[in-house]
């Protein structure tokens, strides 16, 4: 079996798993090309019947303009149900406060949003377009991953999980983190788009557009940047390997305006997929601490 | 282009995680900005270089101790393969981690290091090994730059190994001189080796036959989920959604639904609308039925010349993956594919004393205690025997009390 059949089939065996064993899961959308990948498989996985859960969004506030318009359209060719949670309502009902200074995000908010999301609603489990390749506590995560009531992962008491077979037995309260890509790298989910035609939202190709540089990375001159006097605004060819929100999503310089341009890009690069992503560059254990705490 | 998956096994320090640093290094799979974080941690080999074992060592306690504790997946490629290495831990206390790695690997690499030659740990891991069933095991003996490239310590660590394994159920062993810190046989054959004339670690990898092991599979397919959407186009659909676990599913072909026993065509087979003759191992398709019949979430479709075991007491190999010992007067839950039921874990028949490889009768049985048990199920079940089909002999012991996963089971055989 090629291994992108191979990689298919494992995630529509998951998502099935999850259809099967829960009984209020969500699809963690966020308008990425790995959530949208997970979209398709879902579709594969369900079609012609509906989806067995809707897809949810955590909206920072600061989002592209393109990933909105794409997931609205998306959204309505789908015909499911998308609910989104507002960190903005988050922050008006004092449960977060909005961090301050230069380099100000909302990303570390979204798990406060995410968690009040998955109460709210009583989300059993949910999907995740997180892979192991992208950072080394992801690579160490289960693909069904139990987080306690608080949201919390403990790396230290993971369940053994053997063969296909996924335990997703939980206590009220606790949920499972189920992550069907788990498996694939970045290069596997790009050559899987190619394959599969799936649209994706016009910012992950080439475009002309105004960044600045901050901290040694080109950040799309958002309003929500707090741009000041020292920030020099250039005008170049860029775009964005993964799209999280404004804030914390870099760009690269690129010439790649066709998907095949994309994948020669990648296949040579020499920086990681998150080596744009200023969430991960706090510290060496960024990624495991902000997942103890609940993120995604 | 396929997949070959694989597991790392050693002991600590016999540099299990050197040896995988130094495959992604040398396939190129290591990008600038985690060799600058490497650089950043600012640790370093006894001589200077730079320790790449921070690489597969993803959580701050295993950072910390300088151990592994749990799996961490890797992947890279090269232009004929793609790779899925499982890192596990060796140390005996995290076994449940080892058997999770394991349980998906089509090869089993054991490190030995050459001036150590086979130890405990190496016995234990190629226990495990073959009580997973991993069709192929490549002992790496590491470290060769530390005896002067000696072939005779080579021959004598092959001698050792293959008189370990006489006693274990293992199909196909092969054998590599290395030094993973020196890069010797890792990508490109070493000149430092000449009397070694087979391929280097990582053509070996590209080039090693593993699907054998899916050839003679009986026709298999756990039914995950029922797809009806009853709407005004399709009233009447109904399709089966699954995965194909053994054997292939064509048009035409007669089946029987295990448990019930109720027999049907298969009349269509789909992939995404997209119609199919045939579902080839592995996939995971929608069946239809050409008659109505009574199947849900759990059910098992089986070619009717091709049936599994079916039965409600079993005898099987068991490893015990939780602090909580055995109680076997507690009623558990076995999950196979999208099955659960209540078990009660009659008897233990033996245990297996690890280290020397003794069985005996011993009542206790607690955390990484491995050995042969008898269940009863509350329902029938359909298993095959483990060593014939993994994906439809293997099933998890769940706690009630708690939901965690407290055992592995291999199936051998029906006892009812």
């Amino acid at each position: 079996m090629d291994y992108l059949d191979h990689l298919e089939a494992e995630a529509i065996y998951i998502l099935r798993e999850v259809a099967g064993q829960f009984e209020k899961p969500a699809l963690l959308f966020s308008g990425g090309k790995d959530s949208i990948t997970l979209v398709h498989l879902a579709k594969k996985a369900f079609r012609p019947g509906r989806f067995p859960f809707p897809l949810v969004h955590i909206d920072t506030g600061h989002n592209f303009p393109e990933t909105i318009t794409f997931r609205d359209e998306l959204i309505a060719d789908l015909k499911e149900k998308l609910i989104v949670g507002y960190v903005q309502d988050s922050i008006d009902a004092g449960k977060a406060v909005e961090q301050s200074g230069k380099n100000a995000s909302r990303n570390p908010l979204q798990t406060i949003t995410l968690l009040d999301t998955i109460s709210t609603h009583g989300f059993d489990a949910c999907i995740g377009g997180a892979r192991r390749d992208e950072e080394k506590a992801r690579a160490k995560e289960r693909i069904f991953s139990v987080r306690d009531e608080f949201g919390q992962w403990d790396p230290k008491r993971q369940r053994p999980e053997l063969w296909n077979i996924y335990n997703g037995r939980i206590h009220k309260g606790e949920n499972v983190r189920v992550f069907p890509i788990s498996n694939w790298t970045e290069l596997d989910v790009w050559n899987y788009i190619r394959r599969e035609n799936i649209d994706l939202p016009s910012i992950y190709f080439s475009h002309e557009r105004d960044v600045i540089t901050r901290n040694g990375q080109l950040m799309a001159a958002a309003e929500y940047l707090n741009i000041d006097h020292e920030d020099v605004i250039e005008y170049r060819k860029v775009r964005f390997r993964t799209v999280g929100d404004m804030t914390c999503t870099a760009a690269v310089p690129s010439e790649a305006y066709h998907i095949d341009d994309i994948i020669e890009e990648i296949r040579l690069s020499k920086i990681s997929e998150r080596g744009a992503r200023m969430d991960d560059k706090v510290s060496e254990a960024a990624m495991e601490d902000r997942k103890k705490g609940g993120y995604f | 282009m396929d997949l070959l998956k694989f597991i790392t096994a050693g002991s600590v320090d016999d540099g299990k995680s050197t040896l995988i640093g130094r495959l992604l290094y040398d396939t190129d799979s290591i990008l600038d900005d985690q060799l600058e974080a490497i650089q950043r941690a600012n640790r370093k080999n006894n001589d200077g270089t730079l320790d790449l074992a921070i690489l597969t060592d993803g959580l701050k306690a295993e950072r910390e101790q300088g151990i592994t504790i749990d799996v961490a997946y890797k992947y890279f490629q090269t232009d004929s393969r793609k790779f899925i290495i499982a890192d596990a831990p060796g140390h005996i206390q995290y076994t449940r981690n080892m058997v999770t790695g394991a349980s998906n690997a089509d090869l089993a690499i054991i490190l030995i290091d050459a001036r150590k030659g086979v130890i405990e740990q190496t016995r234990r891991h190629s226990f495990l090994v073959s009580l997973l069933a991993i069709p192929n095991i490549l002992v790496c003996v590491n470290k060769m730059d530390m005896v002067d490239y000696d072939e005779a310590v080579f021959e004598k660590i092959k001698t050792d190994y293959e008189r370990l394994t006489e006693n274990l159920d293992i199909k196909q062993v092969d054998y590599i001189p290395v030094s993973a810190l020196k890069g010797d046989n890792i990508a490109t054959p070493s000149a430092n080796i000449p009397w070694y004339r087979g391929k280097p670690l990582l053509a070996f990898l590209e080039t090693l036959h593993v699907s054998h092991q899916y050839e003679n599979q009986q026709a298999r397919f756990p039914v995950q989920w029922v797809i009806r959407p009853q709407t005004d186009e399709l009233p009447d659909y109904r399709g089966y959604a699954g995965r194909v676990v053994g054997g292939t599913f064509s048009v035409g072909d007669r089946i029987t639904v295990l448990p019930s026993g109720f027999s049907s065509t298969i009349s269509h087979i789909e992939l995404a609308s997209e119609s199919l003759h045939t579902a080839e191992n592995g996939a995971s398709v929608i069946l239809h039925l050409a008659d109505d019949i009574d199947i849900s979430r759990g059910d098992m479709l089986v070619k009717q010349n091709e049936q599994p075991i079916v039965s409600q007491s079993f005898e099987s190999e068991i490893c015990w993956m939780d602090t909580t010992p055995l109680d076997l007067n507690q009623v558990y839950l076995l999950q196979q594919h999208g099955r659960t039921a209540k078990v009660k874990i009659q008897e233990v028949i033996y245990r297996v004393d690890i280290e020397t490889l003794e069985k005996s009768a011993n009542g206790h049985f607690g955390l990484n205690d491995i050995g042969r048990i008898q269940f009863k199920s509350a329902e029938p079940l359909a298993f095959d025997q483990y060593t014939s089909n993994k994906a439809n002999g293997g099933a998890i012991i769940i706690d009630p009390r708690n939901n965690l996963t407290v055992a592995a089971l291999m199936i051998t055989k029906s006892t009812g």
